[in-house]
């Protein structure tokens, strides 16, 4: 894929010695949502780590154009890539309110960081009530609707979500999708989603990627990926 | 260079004088008023390394040794130019600021490629940086004791006979640090970051934070804090290279018994610390023995409440 707003090329990541992806080459769409399907342990959440520079990588990988590989975290992040990582990586001695201003660090517009607490307030009415708590005392689904609205905070052009679904009610996973939808919709941000729930991720990606022990097998748009018996049988379970 | 012996006494009766101006005649009241008093104001010195500890302390994880070290190079530095016949305050502010710098150079050069090093490497690098500062100080200025002007008045504030005008001031001082700190940490952006970094480097990186330099700046901002300490206690102790060994060891006890994740109750811990060791100084085991205080606090803390009176217990669901 070409002229995407990522695009990575033979992709190779290692934990110390240990290679964990094989030479991944893909690409995102501007404007649209990705999603990684794989197994535990397949190299999803090192894929998403390696975009933000936060794994040893080989390889290349450009955003928006130019290289980002060999990029501090920071930097990259400053052009524009906001990381919601698995674990939520809460501030969690922090207030809800102090995590979102963390969010706007590298911002210097105050009247649209302002604008955007309104925002992500108004998607997550829980976040703003309980904005002077300590982060660490919220619930696992506050917990993820503050990291999404941390990472919303920098205003990035590209989201990457690790496996946002994990460990929480299915109410409100749903509730967090549609956010998410609405996200990429009215705000065009892209994003490259990662998510063991393969039903949930095709339901709201357009592309699909799937990945099994650090190599790409799969590629195509979601509903191609559905028809796919292989991925019908081992990742929906019908 | 010729270079006098060092004298060995000088370690003796460090860390405070309450028991100094014991005069005779006044009733016991007065008396231990006065102590309490005074160890507010050594009390306060204690504070302020306590809280340069913590501050490395919270980002690092690890206890830097040569905090004492380093605050009295700071006070030699401020000598040097009140000596060269600079005003007092203009090497005041001038110290802090190369303190802040020397701060920053320091974690850049030595402690940044320990980044990753085991933690026993750091603590010898710690020592060793203690070793270093003590003997080119000793070195440079050699081992003479000085004394250290004090910014205040020599007569008491208002006659009173409890304390004097610079135990009075050390403790305004002290005062005046920590709402600036506390200013600093919780309403500027940089010192949001400052505190993120210390919590979650990872999360940090994600948001954009150069967390090497946050560390920097926590260095930077704990050799300022532990300069201005140095300088505080300087004309109570008078000033020599070993001036803060004991200190060290107090400001160590109060982060502990404050908490040493506790900024607040490391601040506390500095006061009580001050109090504890000059009453029981006076009144239980001599000022010979004050120095014990300090380790008691320490083995009781330790062995009592490790997480010190004030220490966070971490709330956290997942």
């Amino acid at each position: 894929m070409t002229g995407g707003l990522l695009e990575v090329g033979d992709l190779r990541a290692y934990y110390g010695a240990t290679p964990v992806l094989h030479g991944l080459s893909f690409g995102i769409v501007e404007g649209g949502i990705t999603t990684i399907l794989g197994a535990n342990g397949a190299g999803k959440t090192t894929t998403l780590r390696a975009v933000c520079g936060m794994v040893r990588t080989e390889g290349e990988i450009r955003f928006a154009g130019e290289r980002i590989d060999g990029v501090a975290t920071e930097d990259i992040v400053r052009r524009g890539i906001a990381h919601v990582p698995d674990g939520r990586g809460t501030f969690v001695n922090l207030t809800v309110e102090e995590n979102l201003r963390l969010g706007a660090y590298t911002r210097g517009d105050r009247a649209g960081v302002r604008a955007d607490f309104e925002r992500v307030y108004d998607y997550f009415p829980r976040l703003a009530e309980r904005r002077l708590q300590q982060a660490g005392t919220l619930s696992g689904g506050e917990q993820q609707m503050l990291a999404l609205s941390r990472a919303l905070m920098l205003r990035p052009k590209l989201l990457l979500l690790d496996e946002p679904s994990f460990g929480l009610a299915p109410l409100v996973v749903q509730d967090l999708f549609r956010i998410m939808r609405v996200i990429n919709e009215e705000d065009h941000v892209s994003m490259l989603l990662v998510e063991q729930n393969a039903n949930l991720a095709l339901d709201l990606a357009d592309h699909a990627y799937l990945i099994e022990t650090g190599n790409l097998v799969i590629a195509g748009t979601s509903a191609e990926l559905r028809k796919d018996e292989a991925i019908r049988r081992s990742y929906l379970g019908y | 260079m010729s270079r006098p012996t060092p004298s060995p006494s000088t370690g003796e009766g460090r860390g405070g004088g309450g028991a100094r101006s014991l005069r005779s005649g006044r009733s016991s009241m007065n008396t231990f008023l006065h102590q309490v008093l005074s160890g507010l104001a050594t009390g306060g010195i204690y504070a302020s390394i306590a809280l340069a500890l913590v501050m490395i302390h919270q980002a690092t994880h690890l206890v830097n040794f040569a905090q004492g070290e380093m605050a009295m190079f700071s006070t030699y530095l401020a000598w040097a130019m009140i000596d060269a016949g600079m005003p007092y305050w203009g090497a005041f502010f001038l110290t802090i600021v190369l303190s802040f710098a020397g701060g920053i150079v320091i974690e850049r050069v030595i402690i940044r490629p320990m980044e990753d090093a085991p933690i026993l490497a750091s603590v010898i690098v710690f020592i060793g940086l203690l070793v270093i500062f003590n003997s080119v100080a000793g070195w440079i200025f050699t081992y003479t004791i000085k004394s250290f002007p004090s910014p205040f008045p020599a007569e008491p504030l208002w006659g009173n006979s409890y304390i004097s005008t610079h135990e009075l001031g050390a403790i305004a001082i002290t005062l005046i640090v920590l709402v600036l700190l506390f200013a600093f940490f919780r309403y500027t952006t940089l010192g949001l970051a400052m505190r993120a970094a210390a919590e979650n480097k990872t999360s940090s990186r994600l948001v954009g934070i150069r967390v090497g330099w946050m560390l920097a700046l926590g260095w930077g901002l704990a050799a300022a804090i532990g300069a201005v300490a140095g300088m505080m206690v300087a004309p109570i102790v008078f000033l020599d290279p070993n001036m803060m060994s004991g200190i060290l060891l107090y400001g160590f006890a109060a982060a502990l018994l404050g908490g040493i994740d506790n900024p607040l109750g490391a601040v506390l811990g500095g006061f009580i610390v001050g109090v504890l060791e000059n009453v029981v100084g006076a009144y239980v085991i001599g000022t010979e023995l004050k120095l014990t205080v300090a380790l008691v606090v320490i083995v009781g803390v330790l062995v009592v409440k490790p997480s010190g009176l004030f220490g966070r217990t971490l709330v956290s669901r997942v």
